[in-house]
């Protein structure tokens, strides 16, 4: 480890060749949201501004990222490391077709959150921080996405980590900080697992570049030795704690209802799928072997996550917290789809990602509407949406069939690409776990909406005749602040379900960027690899 | 020397996990405050140990001529207690915030989001 038996010639260390302007976008969604995130905290007292300001900063992030994706596709893979020392030395930043795609749909969510937050989000809630917290949380998000350093992974990781806790406890209520605590201790011991096996990786291999360790990994004699089974198995369970699969999902049901609609939307979009790409950089990228060793564990792991976030859905009657079950649904299929780990496998999963990030959000965004209009988000309370709000009906029926898999949405051609290689790879028992869990999923959301809008009213009302009126604070529905983004988000699902074409082509790009991590290689050490 | 530092670090995880098995926050939490110094020393033992050497780099050579201390580790050790530190300071506070709030610290009796007496959804239309 010690730098005597390396011989590397040092005056080649250093990038002399200056950036090409387009690659700085590389970190331009990280020094946005940054020094965004600074602004916005210089400006709290003023919540009018610092509102407009984040806004428009959020909005700042959307085209930077989608001009970093656009690019990505126009180059291929583009790497910038930091104060110019070549990788292994400095770390690199990298943006590839998957890292790129997630950037540019979180940045997208989490405009919408900005917009959203700007009626649901009171004074009081800005003045602590609302906007600079999302902007950190974005910073955290983003570098995930972008960073070809494990070690760097951690620290977003934990950037993203401690916004959340700042954005999970605004309001200070008696519940919030309830759910606080389960959600603080037990992401810690999360960050805790995923730092000690990077530790011990950096004791294998004595390099913490990703593409680095993927090659050093590629020439190991005996990869599937027993230091580096232990290796995976700690970060399959990190990230799994991360992204709440089972049996380490409890936080998730235990925490998501209690804080700000809008807080809990960016989390079930955000922060369980920067733990699925983790798992997807990681074993697919890093350690191929490991991922084939340990490939039925984890699709045994997705099948019972699949299932209990379905059944677990069935079992309430608040819908913030049926939500949080449907989020661990969803892992359950991506976590399929890191088990088959084909090409085809793999971009089925970065898709469910991207459909999951925007449903998930979408439908917390919509039961705050809910409980705008019902006073409540308990389905016995609440009843007859649909006379207050046809429109608002339409949209939530939509997001029914996206989140269930039913075409024509988003959500129908993940599954589809899901089931047809876990049935490729022979994983019948997998496949049918997906598709089990679409179905009770559909049961599920289908008597969310027969409650919440097709019945005439709330529990205790003769059915067809309208209840007595909720007295409820319609004020926040009159602007376009909370319509706009649900707007939004609703257009992309189903664009996505109908024109599917250009996102399966960016998931399989991806998904092939990672399973053959030559042209990643390539672009971190310059074509020598 | 690794092997007596793996020995003492194999006990700061039994004592981290004993602790974070208990069921009163406080106790959690000083597990996890163990937990964090028992990654530290382990990412630092596993930069392997030197003695101290002072890392000069002859004027002819570009490397130094006998194994000096690694710094990389000392690097990610160093930020990790930064940031395992300040971790703790806020679940401390939180802590504190939750036991006042709440009036216990025993999280078996924290049901506040996840109420004991749950109602079922609604079973017939």
């Amino acid at each position: 480890m010690a730098g005597s038996s390396v011989s590397v010639d040092y005056s080649e260390a250093m990038a002399t060749a200056p950036i090409a302007s387009g690659d700085w976008l590389v970190i331009a969604p990280i020094l946005i949201t940054m020094l965004g995130g600074a602004v916005c905290l210089m400006l709290r007292k003023n919540t009018d501004i610092q509102a407009k300001m984040g806004i428009a900063l959020l909005g700042l992030l959307v085209l930077a990222s989608l001009g970093l994706l656009i690019r990505v596709l126009d180059h291929g893979v583009i790497t910038m490391v930091m104060g110019s020392w070549l990788p292994p030395f400095g770390i690199a930043l990298t943006a590839d077709a998957l890292g790129a795609t997630l950037t540019l749909i979180g940045a997208i969510v989490a405009f919408c959150a900005g917009v959203y937050g700007a009626s649901t989000v009171d004074s009081t809630g800005r003045r602590y921080g609302f906007y600079p917290f999302l902007l950190l949380l974005m910073t955290g998000v983003s570098g995930a996405f972008l960073t070809a350093d494990i070690f760097n992974l951690y620290v977003w990781f934990e950037v993203l980590l401690i916004s959340s806790y700042g954005l999970l406890i605004l309001g200070n209520d008696r519940i919030q900080l309830d759910g606080a605590v389960k959600y603080g201790v037990l992401n810690l011991v999360g960050t805790n697992l995923f730092l000690i096996a990077t530790g011990l990786l950096y004791g294998i291999f004595g390099t913490l570049n990703m593409a680095d360790i993927a090659i050093k990994v590629a020439e190991l004699e005996n990869p599937a030795s027993g230091t580096l089974a232990t290796v995976a198995a700690l970060y399959f369970l990190a990230f799994a704690m991360k992204a709440a699969a089972f049996p380490v999902n409890f936080w998730l049901p235990a925490s998501y209802h209690t804080p700000n609609i809008v807080v809990s939307a960016v989390f079930a979009g955000l922060l369980t799928k920067v733990g699925v790409y983790a798992l997807i950089r990681i074993f697919v990228l890093i350690l191929p072997e490991s991922r084939i060793f340990m490939s039925d564990v984890i699709g045994w792991v997705a099948i019972v996550t699949l299932l209990t976030g379905a059944i677990g859905a069935l079992a309430q009657s608040e819908v913030r917290r049926l939500l949080g079950y449907l989020v661990i649904a969803g892992i359950g299929s991506m976590l399929a789809g890191v088990a088959v780990g084909s090409v085809l496998a793999v971009s089925g999963a970065i898709f469910y990602a991207v459909h999951s990030i925007i449903v998930m959000t979408a439908l917390y965004m919509a039961s705050g509407i809910m409980n705008l209009l019902g006073g409540s988000y308990d389905l016995r309370k609440l009843g007859g949406l649909y006379q207050k709000n046809v429109t608002f009906a339409g949209v939530f029926l939509v997001l029914v069939f996206a989140v269930s898999g039913l075409p024509p949405f988003s959500g129908f051609w993940p599954k589809v690409i899901l089931v047809d290689a876990a049935f490729q790879d022979d994983r019948v028992w997998l496949g049918a776990a997906i598709l089990i869990s679409g179905f009770l999923t559909t049961l599920a959301m289908g008597r969310v909406w027969i409650y919440a809008f097709w019945r005439g009213g709330p529990e205790g009302t003769p059915d067809g005749q309208t209840a007595q009126s909720v007295v409820t604070d319609t004020s926040q529905l009159t602007g376009a602040a909370v319509w706009l983004p649900l707007g939004i988000l609703t257009a992309l699902i189903i664009y996505f379900g109908l024109q599917p074409e250009w996102m399966l082509e960016l998931s399989t790009q991806g998904a092939s960027g990672v399973v053959d991590p030559l042209g990643y290689v390539r672009s971190v050490f310059g074509g020598e690899g | 020397m690794e092997t007596g530092v793996s020995i003492l670090i194999g006990l700061f995880f039994a004592v981290a996990v004993y602790l974070m098995l208990s069921k009163q926050l406080v106790r959690m939490l000083l597990g996890i405050a163990i937990l964090g110094n028992a990654v530290n020393m382990l990412i630092f033992t596993n930069g392997r140990l030197t003695r101290e050497v002072p890392p000069l780099i002859p004027e002819h050579l570009y490397v130094p001529e006998i194994a000096t201390a690694n710094p990389l580790p000392q690097a990610l050790v160093l930020t990790a207690i930064v940031i395992s530190f300040s971790f703790f300071a806020f679940l401390l506070v939180l802590a504190f915030r939750a036991y006042q709030e709440l009036g216990t610290d025993e999280v078996n009796r924290m049901r506040v989001a996840e109420p004991e007496n749950d109602q079922t959804p609604p079973q017939g239309y």
